[in-house]
């Protein structure tokens, strides 16, 4: 079908009941049919990562896949960061490094980040460079983001052990 | 920057998926594994399929593994799936050393390795891998499947063997020796950007001298290949200097750059001179001494 279809989306552990058309890309449907607009949607052909999510997990690029293919799936987006009240320790880090200064790739950063570091805690600096070159930021520029994640990326391991 | 109007199938087998093929193929239809090339394509609106058959979500083409003599890659197995050794030995080892290189870390979960092949882009890594080694390609429709091998199934910038009704169900590629060495480099403006030029080298050492070369070039012509002046300056021969300095001058020699992008085709003949020089010297050194 090219008309609309209803489809059921996991997003942050809560189930949301939207109807698209297949063509609807998934950053389109977290922003407009689940109105969760915390991913920006930057580039819309998978260069800036500024709407970077977490797909089972891992960091993909919410504008080169459709929201029907995400069914089954559970996704995490920015609002499923912080807990409460209570910031991610990524989002603290961005602020205190200044990490962020206009702060649209923000989001997509910390979803990046957040992704890299659940899976590889000890990631060495030369491979975290490498991701972190993934996505764009064209005014805080990349050292204090690096910063802030290398910060994050310790007190993360610190509070496991 | 949104995609046109397409109906979507999601095929559970597949059989399934070559079925739908066969009866949406005359209708613009057409597979999407990863999306990561077709779905910027078709934001810029260059695709505009009518139907897409997705088989990222069938698990029997989600399989990598060996079988005799050959790593055997499903349609739906991703990049990020080589980025640690998806094969023991150095296939293993040289595919984890390429995988990096292909997009950026959040492309390589989704994009799929046999997405590229049937992609063909020019600057595809995995095609310089499937041209060098000499991998087959393994097509499914529902008239059968066949088999093409890597050398006639390029055929020019985006262009395969493959019939609009064919999947490419599966990628074969023949398991290195234990003693083979390998050494790939790749030119690129950024991290993740499209290749300027890459190559990718292997051979064994029998007796201190280079036998079974193998030499590709990616990124140049309209279709990664086999760079035979190349390896014959270097077969038989003891690695040196000199001789792998004359194998890519044979390879600047024998390329015929395309000049579609902003460089000349001078320029290409130096980075692919410097791309297989530093793919042979990468080679040159045995795993175990790499730092």
């Amino acid at each position: 079908m090219s008309g609309e279809i209803d489809i059921n989306l996991n997003v942050n552990g809560r189930n949301h009941a939207v109807r698209v058309e297949p063509r609807r890309t998934l950053v389109d449907t977290l922003r407009e049919q689940c109105g969760l607009t915390g991913t920006n949607a930057g580039c819309e052909h998978g260069v800036c990562g500024a709407c970077t999510v977490l797909l089972d997990g891992e960091p993909v690029r919410a504008c080169l896949m459709f929201a029907v293919q995400a069914q089954g799936r559970r996704l995490r987006t920015i609002e499923g960061l912080a807990e409460g009240d209570k910031l991610h320790p990524l989002q603290q880090a961005f602020i205190d490094h200044h990490g962020l200064q206009c702060g649209f790739c923000t989001p997509g950063f910390l979803m990046l980040a957040a992704g890299v570091l659940e899976r590889r805690p000890d990631i060495n600096d030369d491979d975290l460079r490498e991701v972190l070159s993934s996505n764009l930021c064209r005014c805080t520029g990349y050292k204090n983001i690096l910063k802030a994640v290398r910060a994050a990326a310790d007190q993360m391991r610190g509070a496991k052990t | 920057m949104k995609p046109g109007q397409f109906t979507y199938h999601a095929p559970r087998s597949a059989d399934e998926a070559v079925a739908m093929l066969a009866a949406l193929s005359p209708q613009e239809g057409r597979v999407i594994a990863g999306g990561q090339s077709l779905v910027p394509a078709m934001a810029l609106r260059l695709a505009m399929p009518a139907h897409l058959v997705d088989i990222s979500g069938v698990a029997e083409l989600a399989r990598l593994a060996v079988e005799g003599d050959e790593l055997v890659i499903g349609a739906a197995v991703t990049h990020s799936r080589f980025e640690t050794s998806a094969v023991a030995g150095p296939l293993g080892r040289l595919l984890a050393g390429v995988a990096r290189h292909i997009g950026h870390y959040p492309i390589r979960t989704r994009g799929t390795f046999c997405g590229s092949i049937a992609n063909a882009d020019p600057a595809s890594e995995w095609c310089v891998v499937a041209a060098c080694l000499g991998a087959t390609m393994v097509a499914r429709s529902a008239r059968g499947t066949r088999r093409v091998a890597a050398a006639d199934f390029f055929q020019g910038m985006l262009a395969t063997a493959l019939a609009s009704d064919e999947l490419l169900i599966e990628v074969r590629l023949p398991r290195l020796a234990a003693a083979a060495r390998w050494g790939f480099y790749e030119f690129s403006r950024r991290p993740g950007d499209f290749a300027v030029a890459m190559a990718l080298a292997t051979y064994q050492l029998a007796d201190g001298v280079i036998a079974a070369p193998r030499i590709a070039v990616g990124g140049v012509e309209d279709r990664p290949r086999r760079i035979a002046a190349a390896e014959a300056a270097i077969v038989g021969a003891s690695p040196s200097a000199a001789l792998l300095q004359a194998a890519a001058d044979a390879a600047a020699r024998a390329v015929a750059p395309i000049d579609e992008k902003a460089e000349t085709v001078n320029y290409k003949r130096d980075v692919t001179r410097a791309a297989v020089r530093r793919a042979l010297a990468a080679a040159a050194i045995a795993e175990d001494q790499r730092a």
